[in-house]
């Protein structure tokens, strides 16, 4: 994986709108939104979320948003490589 | 004792202290009205749209800065507040939305007045709920208050199926309202090296936006710009932070800036960008936005230091707190250098007014009856050319006398907000300049005026035109005018007396001057139309993406130039 990606780790509340809050904010600010995976924590009141996004000067913007969202609990920055993507991709390697 | 949920919103809403609401009852917000009709400490304000609804709201928090709140029903009703809730985003304005939905088991079957209100508000809001329980509102409604007043204000919706609304469940004690957490406390060796960057500045600026009025740091500002020597600029949403007359107050910054505001600007080397956001229409084209200049910028929302232009050296903080910390490091200046050239670029290039003595000129009719207005005033505009000059030359005396829709730019803002304002202050007089395209946006909360008795003067500059459409066409479009001009013209007095409030035609009035004095002196609601002429521009201009030094003066200069193509 190259430096053109991060990964973001979120910790969120666990309810249905919590989704559309944060793919929104990609949406509407024209963030690069690479890939997302969510599921809910051992305490199902929150959610961990996974969310690949692009490495660029946008990003700290994007941080700061994404701490606006006042489901959102935490937001951890890990590089690039981080397993959360590396091992999921097996289940989205082909294009068929 | 048992309550349904319609009561807890009701009974949560008056321990909050709200006395009065506006909205509109329909299908699916009948419980909460019903529950309303018990209240005897909540007066409810029949808005005719429920944008305007919205605006009223707007109006009332903007006038005294509490949050306020309005209500509507699902389906059109929720559609219909979109735009006054937007219009509160953009400006942080602490509005809470509470709407009505069609009870969960027909939530996405597409049910008669069904909307997604919760995914149509979320972009459009600081946070939204939509609430599953009747439980769930002794949680969700506090909380609403807090995250609308908190940090960098801004509107909060509460959508609430008539099934929680009518849900009856067994209240014990109801929640207290917490305050609003404090704010970071600035840090001191930051306030140190900030101070430093200042007290070595030779031309510093103040450059303050609507986050001095949210955080009250009037007082705060003109200490230190009285301390520094140092002129203050102000975007569309800090008008009225200092005083208009203040002798180190140098314009409203941006697109229709004096001319001696933006040399003044140009020439800074130290910008101090308080409770602002660099919007383009303050900053036009930003690589050439003082380009000279170190900037320090100081704001609530840390997501906007950084966001369109790189600071010096920032500080995530309430205004008014971190200039408390930094006035003590601050030290006086004794050199007036700087306020000389103020004062000399001033007159070499001062605001142009032309016809200012005129009652039918554009500029005339607001310095004129601006200088008619007696005691406590507020004052609300719609978008376009009048609101411009509103904000360029109208004399602010305050904070929160002047409430404009900045971010958005809803024409139809100014009526239903000046009904805000004049519901929390019936001792003041609320002026709505207005032009006749932007009243016909929101015309029928003019009963409001009638039926709740309010003193509002509705002042029309009118052109018969979408002026600043009009404008722009003229200078950028070749003149080619396309769709900026009505065909059937409005009689405004004609409508103004059938919504049953007074109405003046300044135009066929045998004594415009006295007839106005005497309207603007009274303490009733009038309309007042006021004929101006189309081919009138509002001058300077910035060409929309250009750079702030290549405004346009006048007419004669765009035809050289070579803008008139």
């Amino acid at each position: 994986m190259s430096a053109e990606w991060t990964t973001l780790e979120l910790k969120v509340n666990n309810h249905p709108g919590v989704m559309l809050h944060v793919v929104g904010l990609f949406s509407r600010r024209a963030f690069n939104l690479e890939g997302i995976a969510c599921l809910p924590c051992r305490d199902d009141r929150f959610s961990r979320m996974w969310l690949r996004v692009k490495n660029d000067s946008k990003l700290p913007q994007i941080v700061e948003q994404l701490k606006k969202l006042h489901d959102t609990r935490e937001v951890r920055e890990h590089e690039a490589s981080h397993e959360a993507f590396e091992r999921l991709e097996q289940f989205f390697g082909t294009s068929d | 004792m048992k309550y349904t949920g319609a009561e807890i919103i009701i009974k949560l809403l008056e321990k909050r202290g709200i006395c009065q609401l506006s909205g509109i009852p329909g299908g699916a917000n009948l419980p909460i009205y019903d529950a309303l009709s018990k209240s005897k400490k909540i007066r409810h304000i029949l808005a005719r749209h429920e944008q305007g609804a919205g605006f009223i709201a707007q109006g009332q928090a903007r006038s005294n800065g509490e949050v306020a709140v309005f209500l509507a029903t699902s389906g059109p009703g929720a559609t219909n507040a979109i735009t006054a809730v937007a219009d509160a985003k953009l400006d942080s304005i602490p509005v809470v939305c509470i709407t009505g939905q069609v009870p969960q088991s027909l939530i996405g079957t597409d049910a008669f007045q069904e909307i997604d209100s919760y995914g149509l508000s979320t972009p459009i809001t600081k946070h939204n709920y939509f609430v599953r329980s009747a439980a769930e509102l002794l949680e969700v409604i506090p909380e609403a208050f807090r995250i609308a007043e908190e940090g960098r204000p801004g509107p909060v919706w509460i959508d609430v199926p008539k099934d929680v609304q009518n849900e009856e469940i067994e209240v014990e004690a109801f929640p207290e309202f917490e305050g609003k957490a404090p704010s970071h406390t600035p840090s001191i060796p930051k306030i140190i090296t900030m101070s430093k960057l200042i007290n070595s500045a030779e031309r510093p600026i103040l450059y303050i936006g609507g986050g001095a009025i949210h955080s009250s740091a009037h007082e705060e500002i003109c200490a230190l710009a009285e301390r520094l020597k140092a002129p203050v600029v102000s975007s569309l949403m800090g008008l009225g932070t200092i005083p208009v007359a203040h002798p180190q107050f140098a314009g409203m910054l941006g697109m229709h800036a004096a001319r001696y505001t933006q040399k003044l600007l140009e020439e800074c080397d130290l910008l101090m960008a308080f409770g602002v956001r660099f919007d383009d229409r303050a900053t036009g084209k930003i690589s050439e936005f003082c380009p000279q200049a170190k900037i320090v910028h100081i704001d609530i929302d840390p997501s906007e230091i950084g966001k369109l232009k790189q600071p010096t050296i920032s500080m995530e903080a309430d205004l008014r707190d971190a200039l408390d910390a930094l006035l003590p490091h601050v030290l006086e200046r004794s050199d007036k250098t700087w306020l000389k050239r103020l004062e000399e670029l001033k007159e070499r290039f001062p605001l142009e007014t032309p016809n200012a003595g005129s009652l039918f000129s554009p500029y005339g009719i607001l310095l004129q009856s601006a200088k008619m207005l007696e005691g406590e005033f507020f004052v609300t505009t719609d978008v376009g050319q009048h609101q411009m000059r509103v904000a360029q030359c109208f004399p602010f005396e305050k904070p929160r006398q002047w409430m404009t829709s900045g971010g958005l730019g809803t024409m139809g803002f100014g009526l239903p907000a000046a009904i805000g304002a004049a519901l929390e202050h019936p001792e003041a007089t609320a002026v709505c300049y207005t032009g006749d395209g932007s009243l016909l946006m929101n015309i029928q909360e003019l009963a409001l005026i009638a039926e709740e008795g309010l003193n509002i003067k509705v002042i029309v500059s009118n052109n018969d035109s979408l002026g600043l459409v009009y404008q722009q066409q003229s200078l950028f479009y070749g003149k080619r005018e396309m769709a900026s001009r009505y065909q059937q013209r409005v009689d405004f007095c004609q409508i103004a007396e059938g919504f049953g409030i007074e109405a003046i035609d300044l135009g066929k009035v045998e004594n415009p001057q006295s007839t106005l004095e005497q309207a603007m002196k009274s303490k009733e609601g009038v309309l007042i139309n006021v004929p101006i002429s189309v081919e009138d521009h509002v001058f300077p201009m910035v060409p929309p993406g250009g750079a702030n030094h290549e405004m346009i003066c006048g007419l004669k200069e765009t035809a050289q130039k070579g803008a008139l193509s």
